[in-house]
This record gives structure tokens, C-alpha cells and sequence, in this order.
């Protein structure tokens, strides 16, 4: 299903007052309201099939966009159409297509097993059985989930019950899946099997997928474009690899020795950015990283290494930062 | 998709949603327990009438009358409970009501079937108070007309109904106000005084009755109560169920034109 942006707006109205008693009373009377610029004329396009990771800081408008394209919100302004529909209508057959999985909501009955969820989601988007059954056997087995099903919700984990909302999302097999923080406190494993699971369901049915997350392993796992947002506006739209190399195009080449060596002989090979007792990792620029692995091949006692850009963190760190800094200059 | 089957795809669910909230309402059966023994004003305010009318008849009320008055208003009173303003606010304020914008089904009819879905166990909990308030009224204190027989039901529904959607229009009002479990509680405050639940609306003086039986809350509590009892013709209580129905057609084009306005301006607030 294809997305499209253009000249996106959405002002929220806040009421705001100081604290205290007096300001208090003094709201009763006269209110006084902000206008809260959260998504500030951005535009962009998704192919159908894409997973793109929505990233920002806190409150750059990343949640208000999906909720937007999702139909939830109205636009102050702009052009929203996901496929043939305008999300805001929020017509039958557009609601049939889409889910939204939020980390921090959930659509489970809470004092019922999340079967019975499965089986009302059914009825409601009108599944028929035959394909339901085989649907959620698919569902139960990539997510891992045959034996907690018949559990009461409450009684679940988090990551069993952010599993089951996934299983409970895809129920009508939706072509467009809209995840805000999807693996927000789940372990190390469940967060493996989450996005393992997500990126297999987009290939297996062709699903585009938009997701927000600020784990940044979220979106290296699951997605192969980013969009990244700040104070409403958009600061780059491209492929993860295009950006690291744009914003951090040195590499991090990490030694494994079979034995310890001089801090001189390390310091001459490049920047440093650890070294333990036997495993060093360089920071090196593209241009000097065959002579800086031959140099170190030939002077340190080399047993492996490894070559990888620079942490996807580190990357947006250093692209919000260079916003801060423009908007301070300005 | 033709009118038909747009309806037939609407209604299609609808089964399903009464078995789920129906497992929903059994999972808080002890609260559903504690919300039937605390619904005890009818009890207490036929103990104080009781004592009145120990000196002599008011109007038409005995001791008798007042007992089967109040025996009939709690029964009534125990079937119509009606949370959705409550539960519309919370989910506007927190943002949960989200999960219902995004699925294809109006959530006028999840948030009835879910307070539908209570009845069965609701009446099974009532069956015991029911059995106690035939014992104790008698045959002679409830109509014999076969006809108000049929049409109690049909009142009883609309009384449930009736509080649903003016519950629902005021839940919808929450689009608009922060909070509007002010006007709930303004609401259920208007439904203690003037819908017969605490005393007879025929014992307001004259000029307060004529008002106060074309309210609405008249026909939540009064309309099936005095049917039951007889206290009115076949032909009153005909009339009383038109004006009860109306409100309810009234409250519910409110609560729509609320709610499309509403959720145009929703800021869906809460992550």
C-alpha cells in the first residue's frame, strides 16, 4: 500500500498555566492556550512493500505522523492519501488494510485470554473462518505464543502480551502495519523474535511497514530506508547506509590480538576508541582503512577483525545534534 | 456494497461481541456482585415511606403499594446499569479510544454490546430478588392486563436504552471538554430525583409532576415501573413508550452529530 505526505501540518491547541494555587483560580477564568507546532510541513513517499523507520528525538512529531496516516488524527493542513484513501475519512475497506501496534496501548481484553481478542477481532473485520484458523496457526507459531493464548492478559508478560498484540493486529491480515515503539521493554530475546517476526511477515504478505522506535537495533533489524523527523520538520529521507556513511563516514575496525601490546604501538595506527587487555577497536577514516588493517596485519599480533560503521545511535546523535546546533545558530 | 448488505456486514459482528463481553461481564462477576448488593437506595427508601405511610395512605401508596413500588424500582434500577460515559471519558482522556477508531465497526455499537453483554448476569444475580419481590407484592399489586405484560419488556429495554444514550451523548461531549464526568454525575443526580427512583412521581406536587413527567428520567424508571404496576392505562402506557422511544432517537442523533464533530477535533493525546 503506497503513503503519500505532502506539505503535512498538524498544530495541536494546548492549554498551558504556571503552577500554584493562584494560577489555578486564575484558569478558571481566563485560559490561556499554546499552539503546539508538532508536524511542521514535511512531505515524503513509501513505496508499497517498504519498511522505513520513523526516527526523532522525544516530541519531533513522529507518533502524531503515524497517527495521522493511520486515520486517527485530522490534518491542520496538507495532503495525506495511504493507497486509494484519505486515512482521516476512515473508511471500512481503508480500516480492513492498516493496523497500529503502540508499545504503550493495548487492544487486549484484559481479564480474558488473548483468544478470545483473536476471536472478536475476527467477527469485527469479518475474517471468515477458513482462513482464520490457518491465519492464527501462522501467527501462533512465528510469534511463539501456543501456550499462553488461553491465559487470562493481566497474567501475561509484557512480552507475551505485546506478542499477542501483534498476533491480535494481523488477525485480518492488514497490508500496512504502523508500529510505534513496538519492543519498548521487552527483553533481549523477545525484542529478537519481535523484530525477526515483523520483517518476516512484511516479506511473507508484502505488508509496508512504518515504524518509530528509539532502539536503533529495531530499525537496523527491520527496516531498509529512515525518515528522520525533528521539531516537525524533515531532516533526511534515505537508505541507513547512505546515512551513516554521509554523517559518519569512518569506519570502526576492531583487532582481536593474541597477545597484549604497547599503547605507542597502538596510538600510531589511528584514533582509538577502546582498548582492553587484547581487543582494540579504531576509528578510521574510508580512505586510510586498507592501509591502517595492512599496517596493523604487519605490526600487531593480529588473530581477527572486524569492520563496521559507526553505531546507528551514535549517527543520530550526531544528525540531532547538528539540528540543535543550525537551530541555535539561527 | 449495497444498503443491505452494508447493514448485514454491521450486524455481522454483533453476535460475536455479545459472547466476548458476555465472558468480559462473567471475569468481573464480583464486582458486578458488589454494584448489585450496593444498589440498595429503593430498599432504604421503602423502609422511611414504609414508616410514613404507617399513619395513613399517601395518595394512592400503602404500606403495600409503597412495597411493591420500590421491590419493581430496584429489579428496574439492578437491569439498567449503563458505565459508558464514565468509560468514554477515561478512553478520550488516556487515548485508549484509539483501539476503537481504527477498527471497521461504529464504536456506538461495541460500547452497547458491552454494556448489553452484563444482562444474563446481571439477571441471573437479580433472579433471587425478583423471587422475594413476587412473594411480597402479591398478584393484586401488579396490572392484569396481558397487554402491559408484553409492552414491560419493551419499556424495560427502552429504559436501559434511554439512559445509554443520553450517557452516550454525554461521553461524546468528552471530544470537546476535558472532562465531562461533571455532566455525568449532574445527569445521574437529575436520575435520582426525578425518574421515581426515590419517590413516586406522583407524589411531586401537581405543578412539579407535570414537568417532571415529561423529562426524560421519567421514562427510565417511572414508565416501566408504573406499567408494571398498573398504575396506568394500556393506553397511557402506549403513549409513555412513544415519548420514551423519542428521547431515545433524540439522545442518539445527539450523540452522533457529537461524535462526528468530536473526532474530527481528536487530538488523541497519550503515546
Amino acid at each position: 500500500m503506497n503513503i503519500l505526505v505532502d506539505h503535512l501540518v498538524k498544530h495541536y491547541r494546548v492549554h498551558s498555566r504556571s503552577p500554584g494555587a493562584m494560577a489555578a483560580l486564575r484558569s478558571l477564568f481566563v485560559r490561556r492556550y499554546d499552539t503546539v507546532r508538532a508536524v511542521d510541513d514535511i512531505a515524503f513517499s513509501i513505496a508499497g512493500g517498504e519498511r522505513v523507520g520513523f526516527l526523532g528525538p522525544n516530541g519531533a512529531g513522529k507518533t502524531t505522523t503515524l497517527k495521522v496516516l493511520a486515520g486517527l488524527l485530522k490534518p491542520t493542513s496538507g495532503v495525506v492519501r495511504v493507497g486509494d484513501f484519505i486515512p482521516n475519512e476512515r473508511r471500512r475497506a481503508f480500516l480492513r488494510s492498516v493496523m497500529l501496534v503502540t508499545g504503550q496501548k493495548h487492544q487486549l481484553l484484559w481479564d480474558l485470554p488473548p483468544a478470545d481478542t483473536f476471536e472478536l477481532n475476527r467477527a469485527i473485520y469479518d475474517v471468515p473462518r477458513i482462513d482464520f484458523v490457518p491465519r492464527m496457526k501462522e501467527l501462533v507459531e512465528l510469534l511463539e505464543i501456543g501456550d499462553v493464548i488461553k491465559k487470562p492478559t493481566r497474567q501475561l508478560s509484557l512480552g507475551e502480551r505485546m506478542k499477542c498484540e501483534l498476533a491480535a493486529a494481523l488477525v485480518h491480515q492488514p497490508t500496512l502495519l504502523f508500529l510505534d515503539e513496538p519492543t519498548i521493554g521487552l527483553d533481549v530475546t523477545m525484542q529478537a523474535l519481535v523484530r525477526k517476526f515483523i520483517r518476516t511477515y512484511s516479506q511473507r504478505h508484502g505488508a509496508t511497514v512504518l515504524l518509530t522506535s528509539h532502539d536503533m537495533d529495531d530499525v537496523s533489524a527491520i527496516c531498509d530506508r529512515v525518515i528522520i523527523i525533528n521539531h516537525g520538520k524533515l531532516s533526511y529521507d534515505g537508505s541507513i547506509t547512505e546515512l551513516v556513511t554521509r554523517t559518519r563516514p569512518e569506519k570502526r575496525v576492531t583487532f582481536t590480538l593474541s597477545e597484549s601490546v604497547s599503547a605507542e604501538a597502538v596510538q600510531r595506527l589511528g584514533r582509538v576508541i577502546s582498548a582492553s587487555d587484547r581487543v582494540l577497536t579504531l576509528q578510521v577514516d574510508q580512505a586510510r582503512l586498507k592501509a591502517t588493517i595492512e599496517n596493523a596485519l604487519q605490526t600487531l599480533p593480529v588473530s581477527d577483525l572486524t569492520v563496521e560503521n559507526a553505531p546507528l545511535e551514535e549517527v543520530l546523535a550526531d544528525v540531532f545534534a547538528q539540528a540543535r546546533a543550525k537551530r541555535g545558530a539561527a | 456494497m449495497s444498503a443491505g448488505a452494508r447493514v448485514a456486514a454491521a450486524l455481522r459482528p454483533l453476535p460475536t461481541l455479545y459472547r466476548v463481553g458476555f465472558a468480559d461481564a462473567v471475569a468481573y462477576r464480583g464486582q458486578a456482585l458488589i454494584w448489585l448488593l450496593s444498589t440498595n437506595t429503593p430498599l432504604i427508601m421503602l423502609l422511611l415511606w414504609n414508616a410514613v405511610a404507617a399513619e395513613g395512605p399517601v395518595g394512592r401508596f400503602g404500606q403495600a403499594e409503597f412495597r411493591a413500588y420500590f421491590l419493581v424500582t430496584l429489579i428496574v434500577r439492578l437491569l439498567q446499569g449503563v458505565w459508558v460515559a464514565w468509560e468514554m471519558n477515561m478512553e478520550v482522556r488516556d487515548g485508549s479510544i484509539a483501539s476503537r477508531l481504527l477498527k471497521p465497526i461504529h464504536p456506538f455499537w461495541s460500547y452497547a454490546f458491552e454494556n448489553i453483554a452484563a444482562w444474563p448476569v446481571r439477571l441471573v444475580m437479580t433472579a433471587p430478588v425478583v423471587v422475594v419481590a413476587a412473594w411480597l407484592i402479591g398478584a393484586q399489586h401488579v396490572t392484569n392486563d396481558w397487554r402491559q405484560w408484553l409492552l414491560f419488556p419493551v419499556a424495560l429495554f427502552g429504559g436501559w436504552a434511554l439512559s445509554f444514550s443520553g450517557n452516550l451523548a454525554i461521553g461524546c461531549m468528552s471530544f470537546f471538554w476535558q472532562s465531562t464526568l461533571a455532566i455525568a454525575e449532574v445527569w445521574f443526580g437529575l436520575y435520582v430525583v426525578l425518574s421515581g427512583y426515590i419517590v413516586p412521581l406522583e407524589l411531586f406536587p401537581p405543578w412539579a409532576q407535570a414537568v417532571v413527567v415529561k423529562l426524560p428520567w421519567a421514562h427510565i424508571v417511572s414508565t416501566p415501573v408504573r406499567l408494571l404496576l398498573g398504575h396506568d392505562t394500556f393506553e397511557q402506557s402506549l403513549s409513555q413508550l412513544a415519548a420514551q422511544w423519542t428521547y431515545i432517537a433524540a439522545f442518539t442523533v445527539v450523540a452522533a452529530l457529537l461524535w462526528r464533530k468530536g473526532v474530527q477535533r481528536y487530538e488523541a493525546f497519550g503515546g
